[in-house]
Parts: structure tokens; sequence; C-alpha cells
């Protein structure tokens, strides 16, 4: 076999075998649950969850729509405020020791306690749920690209500096590109957090009507025992945390894949 | 030219000659203590001629880097003074008075070709690529490596990234290459082939040339003038004259007068590690 094939073969591989497993779980919950007869208000059969899906898959759309609009705007918010604040630390030793405690406060301060006050003091919904999203995200973007931004081969700083390079060029020329690898790693955990925030952020705030998300969505199945719902809810939250964690890995190939070791295939 | 001579005298004697030449750098009673106490250098006096192919051999921590480094400008002396053109640090970099590094390692970008890593130092200038792409392709074309152009560092072989830092430094046209160990991760043949081609271009473009090594074979092989440093503390112990004609080649390596200045480096460096060889 050719290289090429060899890949192909285990491109096949990385779909295939994880989707099989599925396949194989969902068979035997399907079988088990109509084996013993489990009603559905209590552990609902596969088969139930998608019927449910039909039916209702118009306000799951919208709300899975209103959660991703939520999760990216929070992701595209911490991934500029991280990068710029992470910047600004290897800017100066003394800035950096000032502040990092309160970043990383951000981070321990559990963000289910945090967002009752955030909600309250945040007057719009959507905004409030966008910067518990932010909040929870922030943390691994922040310290990652300060990590990478930092993690600079010394010999290209000194031919740098030798030549006399100003901060700008030595931020833009070296820095950040020997930061990215780092940076997307940070993006990739970050993209996740963002999801859990938006959804823990709705949950708290637990507001009706229109423009509602999925959290909401799982919410009141649970008050109805729609159980059957809230599993299709459920499925749908997880199916977009996989989809956006996927986006990531594309952006980081298309980003590192010439030069990196993390992203490089047997290519030569 | 006569063959060179057993050179344990002082060099002055030897090549009165080159005396004449111009100064280039100047180490004035430059010493560096660094901010842990570790005494890198003991004051060093030493003077760079135009046209000097100089080499710093020694152990591991005599200061030979540190050294390079001071005349570099890269690292400040604790006490006395260096001076480049018989000026301070800002004579650096005028017309003529051009200095090239290489490191120890290839220190090339990995998310940048080939190409843009010979460019770098053009557009650190801010000088405009079409400007720089000639000369740029002319440093390749130089190191042989035009056909590599476009590729990245990690596809290249460790002997190939060490002539891609070659071509950057040449790219600028220098008229001081300043090199830190640049073949000590090469094998034994990359590495002759590579003295060879230093030489050649320290000759082609009357570069002066600063060069620090473990080896005493390359030492011998490439100086004018070989500074024999020792370590604890760092310092100059000895200066050898290599009056060796060039064009220098493979005959030279297996001569008799290579294995006597072999010997004598040897001979020096040996002279300087007997006080650390005592119980202690």
């Amino acid at each position: 076999m050719s290289p090429k094939n060899i890949n192909n073969a285990e491109n096949a591989m990385r779909v295939g075998a994880p989707f099989a497993v599925g396949l194989v779980l969902l068979l035997l919950w399907q079988t088990l649950c109509t084996a013993y007869a489990v009603p559905s208000y209590l552990f609902p059969k596969p088969s139930d969850i998608s019927d449910s899906f039909g039916r209702e898959w118009h306000s799951l759309f919208a709300a899975l729509a209103t959660t991703m609009k939520i999760t990216l705007s929070g992701f595209i918010a911490a991934s500029v405020i991280g990068i710029l604040i992470a910047i600004i630390f290897v800017q100066s030793k003394v800035i950096e020791l000032a502040f990092f405690p309160y970043a990383v406060l951000l981070q321990v301060t559990p963000i289910a306690a945090v967002s009752p006050l955030i909600v309250i003091l945040v007057k719009n919904t959507t905004g409030a749920l966008i910067v518990v999203s932010t909040i929870v995200a922030l943390f691994p973007i922040i310290s990652n690209t300060t990590l990478g931004l930092r993690s600079v081969d010394p010999g290209l700083l000194n031919l740098f500096r030798a030549r006399r390079a100003s901060r700008l060029q030595i931020l833009l020329r070296l820095r950040i590109p020997s930061a990215l690898p780092y940076i997307f790693a940070g993006l990739r955990i970050s993209i996740g957090l963002a999801l859990i925030g938006a959804v823990v952020g709705e949950f708290v705030a637990g507001t009706g009507g229109r423009g509602s998300g999925l959290a909401y969505q799982i919410l009141q199945a649970g008050i109805q025992l729609d159980i059957p719902l809230m599993f299709a809810a459920l499925a749908l939250i997880s199916a977009a945390g996989i989809a956006m964690f996927t986006m990531m890995l594309v952006f980081t190939r298309m980003a590192l894949s010439h030069w990196h070791e993390s992203e490089l295939e047997a290519r030569r | 030219m006569s063959p060179a001579p057993l050179t344990l005298d002082e060099p002055a004697a030897i090549a009165p000659a080159r005396l004449a030449a111009a100064p280039v750098i100047e180490v004035l009673s430059a010493e560096k203590v660094f901010a842990d106490g570790t005494r890198a250098l003991q004051p060093v006096d030493l003077t760079l001629r135009a046209g000097d192919f100089m080499t710093l051999i020694g152990p591991s921590g005599c200061g030979k880097s540190t050294l390079l480094g001071m005349m570099s400008n890269l690292l400040q002396p604790s006490e006395g003074r260096l001076s480049w053109w018989r000026g301070g640090p800002e004579k650096i970099g005028a017309r003529g008075r051009q200095i090239g590094i290489v490191f120890q390692d290839p220190t090339l970008m990995p998310w940048a070709t080939v190409e843009k890593n010979v460019r770098l130092l053009f557009d650190l200038d801010g000088i405009p690529a079409a400007e720089s792409t000639p000369r740029v392709h002319d440093a390749l074309a130089r190191v042989g490596l035009s056909k590599f152009a476009r590729h990245y560092p990690r596809q290249l072989s460790g002997g190939m990234r060490m002539r891609v830092a070659i071509a950057r430094a040449l790219a600028t046209d220098p008229d001081v290459l300043l090199m830190d160990e640049p073949f000590g991760a090469l094998d034994e043949f990359t590495r002759h082939k590579l003295d060879s081609d230093i030489l050649d271009m320290w000759r082609e473009r009357s570069l002066t040339a600063v060069f620090v090594t473990h080896s005493i074979y390359e030492a011998v092989f490439l100086s004018t003038r070989i500074v024999v440093m020792a370590a604890s503390p760092g310092r100059i112990i000895h200066e050898i004259v290599v009056d060796e004609p060039f064009p220098r080649d493979e005959s030279f390596r297996v001569s008799t007068r290579f294995a006597n200045l072999c010997a004598d480096v040897l001979n020096a460096l040996s002279h300087a590690q007997k006080p650390t060889l005592g119980p202690s």
C-alpha cells in the first residue's frame, strides 16, 4: 500500500471505529430497555428519543441555535480577551505577577456559584449568558497563550535582539508564531468550556419564553416529566460540543500542519 | 610561504604583518560576572583585526561563548568595555560594518520556509521583498540549497539546517562573521565539508571571522589565530598563530604541520587543565 492509502485507511478507522461502538451501544440499549420493559418516563429507549426528536425538532433546533450563538459569542470573546491579556502579561513580569492570581481566581471559583450574580448584574439575559460563557472559557486561553508566548527559542530571540528588532516585531514575528500550538491547545479546551458556561448559565437564569436555549428545554422537559425530550436535548448539546471540537481540530490542522510536530503525519 | 613553526612564542613576534591590519573588535579588559556570582570570564584583552580567522578554543565553561556573546553585543561586560571599529556598539550595522551571527543551533523559525528564514534579517530591517529576494536567492545558491527554498526546516537534515543559518548570516553581506560552535552537533564528514565551505566564503568575501569550537582539528584547519582558553575562572591562556597559506584543502589535514599544530594546541590546553586535575 502507498502511504496515501495507509492514511486513508487510518482516517476510515478514525471515523468508523467510534461509529461502530456507538451503534452497538445504541442497539444494546434498545434491546435491554425492550426486554425489561423499562417505562420511557424512567429511562427511554433510543427509539422513544428519536420519536420525541421528530415531534419537537422545530423548537429543539431553535433552542440549539440560541445555545450555539451564546457559546460561540462567549468563545470568541474569551479568545480575544484571553490572548490580549496574555500579550500584556508577557510584556512585563510585574503585570503578570500582579494580575495572574486574579486569573486563577476566575478559574477556581465555581461558575454555578457566580452566575446568579452575573444574571442579576447584567440586565440582558443573552448578554448575561455570554458573560458566564466567556468567564468559564477564559482561563485556559490566558494560561496557554502566556506559556506559549514565553516558550520562544532563546537563540532566535538573541538573533532578533542582535538585529535590534522592536518589541512589536518580536511579538508579531516570533512570539505569536511560536505560541500558536499552545494557543490552539487552549482554544480546544475552551470551546467545550464555553458550551458548559452557556448551559450552566441558562440553568441558573432559567429564562423562559422566546429565544431560550437547550438548557431551558431540558429544565422544562424535566418539569413535565418528558424524559425522552430531555434525552433528545441532551443529545443535541453533546452533538454540538463534538461538532465545535472537531471544527477546532480542523482549524488547528490548517494553521499548524505544515510545520508543527503535533500535526505532522508521516509526510515528507 | 614557510611551514608554520612550532609556536609557543608570543604572537607579535611571529606575525608582525597582521598587526598592521585595522582593529575591528577590541576587547578591553572586559570581564563577565553573572548575576548569581559566577565568574564566567576574567578580564580579557583581545584585538580582532580585519581579515583574521580567529578561533576560540577551550574546555566547557572557559567563557568562550560568553566572550563571543560580548563581541556580538548580546552580552554586556560587567567590567571593562569593547569597541567596534574603534567606537561604541552604535558603529555596528552601518555599511561595511555588518556583523553576522551563527549560533550553536541553526535557530530557524520552524513555521517559515527556508527562503523566509533567510529573508528574516531583511524583514526586520524593513527592506522590501523585491529588494531582498535576489540576495536571499544568492545566499541560498552559495550554500547549495536553491532547490530547498520552499521546504520547511524540519524537512532538512542537521547539516542542511546549519547551511540555512549560514545563508541567513551571509545574505546581509556581513563584514564580520561570529560563529558559536556552529558545527558541534554535526557528523565528522558534514563538518569537514562545512569547514571548507566556510573557509571559501571567508576568502571570497574578505570576511573577518571569529569561530568558537571544541575541536582542535577544526581550529587548526580554519584559523589564522587560535586563542586558547581555560576554565574556572574563564581566561585566555595562550595564542597560536597558524601561518599556513590558503587555500587549505584536505591534504593540509593529513600533513605533519597540521599534526604539529594540533599538538601545540593540545599542549596549551593541557597546561590549562593541570590545576583542576589535582585533588581539591
